[in-house]
């Protein structure tokens, strides 16, 4: 009987393993059969990602990856700023009952759906936007960005106050003994102590934010020529997929383009998660 | 510069960014029944969709088709994401094994949703022949509502302390009797709250039913599991980009209201029994 429980449980644990495998050989198995009709370089280093030419279909994704890394690269910076000043607010500033409303808050905030963050974004940031800027349109890297900044903060919080939690008292103790004021022990003390965590938040968040499908989406403006600023439109691996998986046939060479899309995207991410999961055992280890 | 002056300018700057997160979550709140909630109405919340024209019917399918939704993602995920939480906190030592599944986790907590939905459509909609429909997302949604299940589920195993399971077992309890009797009990609501947040967020999702195929219109409401369904993310998305009538983004913003209404009573009930309960426990 206990034996038999124990297996069962074991089973259970083991099933995980299977699904991320599982996700990951499908996604090959698929994906890869595109290479047999689309050479890889063009895949990799072409700009023209156009399946349903009339004239001649091309399949290059690097305009895809680069609409990604704009999104990624504008959405930390407002993120990480914020979300890192934020985790040193709760976690050593912050009374008990500050936290224990802005706690909550922040929960909720990752609770938010995508899809509605993406329908504020169209009815109310980018029409806002682009009269800031003077813009056509407000559907651009910047707006989208701002959106996907809101849905990276409460891995980028959450984490961070984690790590910022953990480093021992003794420590800002022993600073506070020889006349540091809170400030300077927070800065010289904790948050060097914390750092690891502090960059494995930021990693988590990264690999949410090339993740976010919906915003990008809607916002985004959906162009799929390589982004030169800010203000153009881009549309993200995520976004293509989304758009064009309802169109394909099922076997057809674009079907099997876009799993090798989502291929790369699941590359893309495990990367990230492997080096936040480095970072995190890092700083369990300086405990 | 002073180095209090310094403190004060700095503590000041970080309380801003709190009050900053804060504020984006209510501003966002307003902006939402500011736009929906001039559509609400009880015959928008209880009459069938009309396609023809958006202003005469209702989300009711819509808001049914999230609700199977949610029992689906609950009736795959919850069970195996506590017994795996059970496996890993009760059962396993340190080894190669355990490692792996902990690694599995964090990667398919980063996955993107999207992804999910491509991996769904090849096995559940194509391989398992379900089509689209509220089993094949279900199952879909279940695969990354799994490693919420799992995280939350296991907090709250290791709220438990270890004497509980010591006692028991020096009584000559076996393993299954001291983690049914002396640590499920303690830490069910913890699991259960955990779990219903997890739910709330795949209700929300809707990346992965896009692939696997949502329907914006159908007569009647799905009577199996095996049926097509209409959802509230998907309905909503679909108003907001892709409906030509004059009201359709009115109407998305409503649909947006209701979706957002249903998931944060969610969280918030789970959010404030999770309170009570650490509070009033006494270890």
């Amino acid at each position: 009987m206990d034996r038999t429980i124990a297996w069962f449980f074991a089973f259970n644990g083991i099933s995980t393993i299977i699904l991320v495998l599982g996700i990951f050989i499908f996604l090959a198995i698929i994906g890869l059969q595109a290479f047999a009709h689309i050479s890889p370089f063009e895949f990799f280093f072409s700009t023209n990602w156009n399946p349903t030419s009339y004239v001649k279909p091309s399949w290059g994704i690097l305009s895809l990856v680069v609409g990604t890394l704009y999104i990624a690269i504008f959405s930390l910076i407002i993120a990480v700023p914020l979300g890192v000043a934020c985790a040193i607010y709760l976690a050593q500033i912050a009374s008990p009952t500050m936290r224990e409303i802005l706690k909550p808050a922040i929960e909720m905030i990752a609770a938010l759906p995508s899809v509605v963050l993406g329908l504020l974004g169209l009815l109310i940031l980018a029409p806002l936007i682009a009269d800031i800027f003077g813009l056509n349109s407000g559907l651009n890297a910047l707006t989208a960005s701002i959106l996907v900044a809101i849905m990276a903060l409460p891995t980028i919080i959450s984490i961070s106050e984690d790590a910022i939690t953990s480093v021992p008292k003794s420590y800002s103790d022993a600073s506070l003994a020889l006349g540091a004021n809170n400030w300077q022990t927070i800065r010289h003390v904790i948050v060097p102590a914390a750092l690891s965590g502090i960059v494995a938040a930021v990693m988590l968040g990264l690999g949410r934010v090339v993740g976010e499908t919906m915003v990008v989406l809607m916002v985004a403006g959906n162009a799929r020529a390589l982004p030169t600023g800010f203000f153009d439109p881009v549309r993200p691996m995520t976004a293509t997929i989304a758009i064009e998986i309802k169109e394909v046939v099922v076997g057809d060479v674009h079907y099997q383009a876009l799993y090798a899309v989502g291929l790369v995207l699941f590359i893309m991410t495990l990367a990230v998660n492997f080096a936040a999961d480095i970072y995190l055992h890092r700083q369990e280890g300086n405990k | 510069m002073n180095p209090h002056l310094k403190q004060q300018m700095y503590f000041t700057l970080f309380r801003l960014t709190g009050l900053v997160s804060f504020g984006i979550l209510i501003l966002i709140l307003i902006y939402i029944i500011n736009l929906g909630a001039g559509v609400i109405s009880f015959n928008f919340l209880t009459s069938m969709w009309a396609n023809r024209d958006i202003t005469t019917g209702g989300i009711y399918p819509a808001i049914v088709g999230t609700f199977y939704l949610g029992v689906g993602v609950a009736f795959f995920s919850v069970p195996v994401g506590i017994a795996c939480a059970i496996y890993l906190n009760e059962y396993a030592g340190h080894s190669l094994v355990i490692r792996m599944i902990r690694l599995a986790i964090r990667n398919l907590a980063g996955v993107p949703s999207i992804v999910y939905g491509l991996f769904g459509l090849v096995v559940f909609v194509q391989m398992l022949q379900l089509g689209t429909s509220i089993i094949a997302a279900s199952l879909t949604l279940s695969g990354m509502t799994v490693p919420w299940v799992i995280t939350s589920s296991e907090e709250a195993l290791k709220t438990v302390p270890q004497s509980f399971r010591d006692g028991a077992l020096a009584l000559g309890a076996t393993k299954w009797q001291a983690v049914r009797g002396n640590v499920l009990p303690y830490a069910a609501s913890g699991m259960i709250t955990g779990s219903i947040i997890g739910l709330a967020r795949a209700m929300g999702e809707t990346a992965p039913i896009i692939v696997v195929g949502a329907t914006f219109y159908m007569r009647g409401l799905p009577d199996s599991p095996f049926d097509k369904f209409m959802a509230l993310p998907y309905h909503l998305f679909i108003l907001a980009t892709q409906h030509v009538h004059p009201q359709a983004q009115a109407y998305a913003a409503g649909t947006a209201l209701v979706l957002v209404a249903l998931i944060f009573s969610m969280t918030f009930v789970a959010m404030f029994v999770r309170y009570r309960f650490r509070k009033r426990k006494d270890w």
